[in-house]
């Protein structure tokens, strides 16, 4: 063979020069640490955090008592009046910390079934975990007629009860990931006509508590709601943390995420548990809260300009997302109350005509 | 100029299979399959489409399990390594991957590193210098901040195996590395394995061209139907039966005038209309015996 046409080779490394990042991503070494950060996305998740707790306060003061920020801070110091104290620390805080952390829990299982299954709409609300909760939560009104704890318990079972349906027909002999949403889809569509039935049978007061529930609202959220979510939140974020670089793996398909030493298959039972524990850890105290796990990952995703999903900007977002909506149903016909739920479907009926129009899908190889 | 030399002794070989039997479902692609991988080879895998060649190379990265037999690297089966040092030892280049959405080169060529790295060494200078390394070679170096998605196929394709690069492993198994890639960008490809492996290293690619394959193969592997026809030396394994059995194509086997590589000739078709081709027809095989 002739040597007419450029070569490259090992004759044309250099090995000297610093090697050329897009711009905002910045390696960081001190020990034996080593990791890059993501600068743009870094500081907008600070951003996000503070405006998240900017919304949270503004939340505590808005009300018929009247209260502002100057009571809400006598009120942590404990210098408020007993009433000032009880409606701010006992009525209004529960409510605002769980939308915050009910919001971040969302979003990270949002993130994580995105992920996995490599689609921007396979998000627990759209393929049937909202439904299957619903479905659990009927059935508990059924059997216990219309107690709030059945009715938690039941979405929570009816989840986790979906969940498993979902990854048996899906992921059944290594299946495809994208099958996920396709029989997701199938099985919410089949779940809301089985609710809608279900609803026809039940007895007037039952069928009530479970449609109110349906809706997904905070209204009715106590400290004793707050804890579960909690829990959630400190046994499965770790994990998904832990598991985050994994997870990015696995978006280039299995063969690709294995070949660098990912255990697919236990990696993604593991990270869909923790998804649906989290997703129904939420949806059991405040029903079905439709967008937030679908939207928070993908805007911020798109905000911040990082390739692909990262969980801790998503789930900053989500709680962002959760609050504000909260704030919104709490005032927009105020004194009366929407659902939240109810706000995060008009967002989220927004949210999809417009990623349906801007998506492109990624290239294969 | 680049004659491969080749060894016919039973070569050591850190990576074989045993009596291997693999395939999807209840259909075995695979059955009763031995394969050793020679150290410091460029071994080529030839066969038709749907022979199991992927499947074969999946099977030695343990991507599908074997439901007989095993696969043993260093003399302990694979079923058993811890699937990061797996990743340490032996880079797989897949058939297909998805990129993901706005994926820069860099970003997707780093990721190459994932079994080298852990919860608190994330991002090493070791790393750093393997990326780099591993995007020189690919003549990617002044695509870096790319996004992925917006370059051609032949483009994406050496990120791909930038990717796989950047893994840095002492085995290098590449699944069709060519296949998109213009004539130039393979023999690109085909002459950075050809010098990967005479760094040391051992490479494994799927080839479809035979003339290539021939060319660059120190080790042929001919499969079909699953199992291993011949293997060897291109020049002791390519033969004019060897093509018409395995790829049902008649040709003519002939030394390559430049590397003195078996080159594989097909003979021409044979057309009714003797008035549309200059050629008479005729008995093919005759007939390009005597066009020499
Ligand atoms: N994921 C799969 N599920 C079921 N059958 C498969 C799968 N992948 C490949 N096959 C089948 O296995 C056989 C061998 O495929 P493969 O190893 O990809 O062939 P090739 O030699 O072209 O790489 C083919 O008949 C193909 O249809
Ligand atoms: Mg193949």
């Amino acid at each position: 063979m002739t040597s007419t046409r450029p070569r490259t080779g090992p004759d044309t490394v250099t090995g000297t020069d610093a090697l050329r990042w897009p711009r905002g991503i910045a390696p960081v070494r001190f020990g034996g640490f080593s990791t890059r950060i993501e600068l743009r996305a870094a500081a907008l998740t600070v951003l996000f955090l503070l405006v998240a707790l900017a919304v949270a306060v503004w939340s505590l003061t808005v009300g018929s008592a009247g209260i502002g920020v100057a009571q809400v801070w006598s009120a942590f110091t404990g210098t408020a009046s007993t009433g000032t104290s009880r409606i701010v620390l006992e009525w209004r805080l529960p409510r605002v910390v769980f939308a915050l952390l009910g919001g971040a829990a969302l979003a990270i299982g949002g993130a994580v079934f995105q992920s996995i299954t490599r689609n921007p709409l396979g998000s627990p609300d759209i393929i049937g975990f909202s439904s299957g909760a619903y479905t659990g939560a009927l059935i508990a009104g059924l059997i216990a007629t219309g107690s709030a704890v059945g009715t938690s318990i039941g979405a929570l079972t009816g989840a986790l009860l979906t969940g498993v349906a979902v990854h048996l027909l899906a992921f059944k002999r290594g299946v495809s990931a994208t099958r996920i949403v396709v029989i997701g889809v199938g099985l919410s569509m089949f779940l809301s006509a089985f609710n809608s039935w279900l609803l026809t049978t039940m007895q007037l007061e039952a069928a009530i508590t479970a449609a109110s529930w349906g809706a997904g609202s905070l209204a009715e959220i106590a400290w004793g709601n707050v804890l579960p979510v909690v829990i959630g939140l400190v046994v499965c974020g770790p994990v998904v943390l832990w598991l985050a670089a994994d997870m990015r793996m696995l978006e280039m398909g299995d063969d690709a995420g294995r070949g660098v030493g990912v255990r697919a298959e236990t990696v993604r039972v593991v990270l869909l548990l923790m998804g649906v524990l989290l997703i129904a850890l939420v949806t059991a105290s405040a029903g079905p809260i439709a967008f937030v796990a679908l939207a928070a990952p993908q805007l911020a995703m798109r905000l911040t300009g990082t390739p692909g999903i990262r969980i801790l900007p998503a789930a900053v977002f989500g709680a962002l997302l959760l609050a504000a909506s909260d704030l919104v149903a709490r005032t927009v016909i105020a004194p009366t109350q929407l659902p939240v739920g109810v706000v995060t479907l008009c967002l989220g009926g927004a949210y999809l005509v417009w990623l349906l129009a801007t998506s492109r899908r990624g290239s294969r190889r | 100029m680049t004659r491969p030399t080749s060894s016919v002794d039973p070569a050591p070989s850190r990576l074989h299979a045993t009596s291997l039997s693999t395939g999807y479902g209840d259909r075995r692609i695979i059955d009763d399959l031995d394969v050793r991988i020679p150290d410091g080879s460029f071994t080529v895998i030839i066969g038709p489409n749907g022979c199991g060649k992927s499947t074969l190379l999946r099977s030695l990265v343990r991507l599908l399990k074997p439901t007989g037999g095993s696969v043993l690297l260093d003399g302990t089966d694979i079923a058993h390594t811890r699937s990061k040092e797996l990743a340490r030892q032996i880079g797989l280049l897949p058939q297909t991957s998805i990129a993901p959405e706005g994926i820069t080169v860099i970003d997707l060529v780093s990721r190459g590193r994932h079994p080298h790295q852990s919860a608190l060494k994330r991002w090493s200078e070791h790393d750093e210098r393997a990326v780099q390394k591993a995007l020189t070679r690919t003549g990617l170096a002044d695509l870096t901040t790319r996004v992925v998605d917006e370059l051609s196929g032949g483009q994406r394709q050496r990120v791909w195996i930038a990717m796989a690069l950047a893994q840095d492993t002492p085995i290098l198994l590449l699944d069709e590395p060519t296949t998109y890639l213009d004539i130039s960008h393979q023999i690109d490809v085909l002459d950075l394995c050809t010098s990967l492996q005479r760094e040391g290293r051992t490479l494994v690619a799927v080839l479809h061209d035979l003339n290539q394959a021939a060319r660059y193969a120190t080790h042929l592997i001919v499969l079909d139907q699953g199992r291993i026809i011949a293997e060897g030396a291109p020049t002791d394994v390519v033969t004019a039966d060897l093509v018409r059995d395995v790829f049902g194509v008649g040709a003519r086997v002939i030394p390559d005038p430049e590397t003195n590589t078996p080159l594989i000739v097909p003979h021409a078709p044979v057309f009714p209309d003797p008035g549309a081709h200059p050629a008479p027809a005729g008995p093919s095989t005759a007939l390009m015996e005597g066009t020499r």
